[in-house]
């Protein structure tokens, strides 16, 4: 069979089906990707706690709907509760440690990690909790209905991190933000308070961790071992995308969540997750700077 | 703290400090001070602590004894981004600009200052353009490529943003072609008619001297000698001895 067989067999739809699907979860992971790399980039910290600002982002937006039943309201809500309890986080654990071998804040950040998800198992226990989105429209996407919430998931992520990249461009802070990833030392010879700058950066990344565990609530459930796939995935773009690389890690989630996605077509979604560990593999080997940053000089 | 609460003071005085990285002794009791609105030279050859001196001195480096003073305040032991806010701006000597903030954020970090005006950066910002303009021109271009001379240019004018009482210049001559090297000569003695000190690393012995109107020459993490300017020549036995030129 030729490739052009092969290819006709496909039906086009699917794959237009499966380029949306495949943008749609790469919006949700670009945006848990972009704090793991802000966070990153700025402490060389890899945080392992972020999955689970992620999944307490979802377990806060379970209660505040509960409570109010205003989505809106709960993704503010946990976006704020989680960006404050990552700036407490960062001041108590990860400021003392800063400067130190990387492996006392890996070390800590797991710790964190395994306390985050027990507390979760013990206040909401072990059944999955949903949150219920904004709107239940459908349209019809040839032969699918398929919901308009998701279109909505990925227009607000791509809006979040749009305002994210606009603050670091142009706003005070974000230079503060990216002259202290450059160069820590002069940055605080010119007089940034670098321990600051570090503890707002953690918070801005947990916050867009817990905002993208609310919006994607709806669509999966928020469990106390949630954010454990996700951090995978993210750390896999992380590395893709190039470390650090904030540009690079939106371009790798949107590659990767879109190759699994057409993966899926003809296997199983869960074996389709094989193709981001070839990507990273391959990247790793022959490209290990990053496959969206521009070659090295 | 009220730097100008004691007018007597020496503006900046580094009294008997030793440095150490890791357990290497670097500094092994240094002493010295600056005045307001002096040029001071530090001489001495390679790897005798000149640069040592002025990292401690910025805070970036902590003493493990001895005491720095701005102003008659002791300053050893504040982080160093509440110094920079204190009036001690920093070039260092691999000039550490900002690779990927264009000239103009670059020019930022030290403008975004809590208490400056909108009308006071814009002054400050014409200032420093009217001096360099070549930053003028490059303003939206990465400071990682701009060539050696101008990056030297921008770490000074960089450090100007911080409207600082004393400048600690570390080999601000070195690697750069002739016409640059009287450029930035010209920029001491600007700064230094605005009333800004300076301290001032150089391995280019004749422009120290010039420049400066007290020397130090340092060895093996000491001070060894403290002389004017005038009181020193180019050939002088002192610098043959500690120098070797």
């Amino acid at each position: 069979m030729g490739i052009e067989q092969i290819l006709a067999a496909i039906p086009w739809e699917t794959i237009i089906i499966q380029t949306v699907n495949g943008i749609v979860t790469g919006m949700i992971l670009a945006l848990i990707a972009s704090g793991l790399t802000l966070i990153f980039g700025i402490m060389d910290v890899v945080n392992f706690a972020h999955g689970e600002l992620f999944m307490l982002g979802a377990y806060i937006g379970v209660v505040v709907m509960a409570t109010s039943g205003n989505f809106w309201l709960a993704l503010i809500i946990a976006t704020l509760v989680v960006a404050l309890l990552g700036a407490a986080l960062q001041i108590t654990t990860l400021r003392p440690l800063l400067g130190r071998d990387p492996l006392t804040t890996i070390l800590a950040t797991f710790g964190i990690s395994l306390v985050l998800q027990n507390y979760a198992l013990w206040q909401f226990g072990p059944v999955a909790r949903k949150i219920q989105e904004p709107f239940t429209g459908y349209f019809t996407l040839f032969y699918l209905e398929y919901p308009w919430y998701r279109l909505l998931i990925a227009a607000l992520s791509a809006a979040i991190i749009g305002a994210f990249w606009l603050f670091l461009k142009y706003g005070k802070y974000g230079i503060w933000i990216r002259a202290t990833t450059q160069d820590r030392v002069m940055a605080q010879a010119m007089g940034i308070p670098v321990p600051w700058v570090h503890t707002g950066a953690f918070a801005i990344g947990a916050g867009m961790a817990a905002a993208s565990g609310v919006l994607f609530g709806p669509l999966v459930a928020a469990m106390p071992a949630m954010g454990v796939d996700w951090i995978l995935k993210a750390f896999i773009v992380v590395v893709v995308g190039g470390m650090g690389s904030l540009g690079g890690s939106i371009a790798a989630s949107i590659f990767i969540s879109l190759l699994e996605a057409y993966a899926s077509i003809w296997v199983s979604p869960a074996q389709a997750g094989i193709v981001s560990f070839v990507v990273l593999i391959l990247t790793l080997l022959f490209r290990p700077t990053g496959l969206f940053v521009p070659t090295p000089k | 703290m009220n730097p100008d609460a004691t007018p007597m003071q020496p503006l900046i005085a580094v009294e008997d400090v030793h440095t150490y990285y890791g357990k290497s002794h670097i500094l092994h009791g240094v002493s010295l001070h600056v005045e307001r609105g002096e040029v001071v030279g530090l001489l001495g050859r390679n790897g005798v602590g000149k640069s040592t001196t002025l990292k401690t001195i910025m805070g970036l480096v902590r003493p493990s004894r001895g005491k720095v003073l701005f102003a008659g305040n002791p300053i050893s032991g504040l982080p160093a981004h509440k110094l920079a806010r204190l009036g001690i701006g920093y070039v260092p000597e691999d000039r550490r600009i900002f690779r990927l903030l264009t000239v103009m954020e670059n020019l930022r970090t030290g403008l975004d200052r809590h208490g400056v005006t909108e009308a006071r950066k814009q002054e400050l910002l014409d200032k420093a353009f009217a001096y360099f303009p070549v930053l003028a021109e490059r303003r939206n271009q990465a400071g990682g490529t701009l060539s050696g001379g101008e990056q030297q240019m921008l770490a000074i004018a960089r450090a100007m943003m911080l409207e600082p009482k004393i400048i600690l210049l570390d080999e601000p001559t070195e690697g750069l072609m002739p016409r640059m090297v009287s450029q930035i000569r010209q920029i001491i003695d600007v700064l230094q008619r605005e009333g800004v000190a300076i301290l001032l690393v150089e391995q280019n012995v004749p422009l120290t001297l010039e420049a400066s109107e007290r020397i130090y020459i340092m060895e093996k993490g000491v001070v060894r000698h403290h002389a004017a300017s005038s009181d020193l020549q180019v050939n002088d036995a002192v610098i043959h001895q500690y120098l070797g030129v």
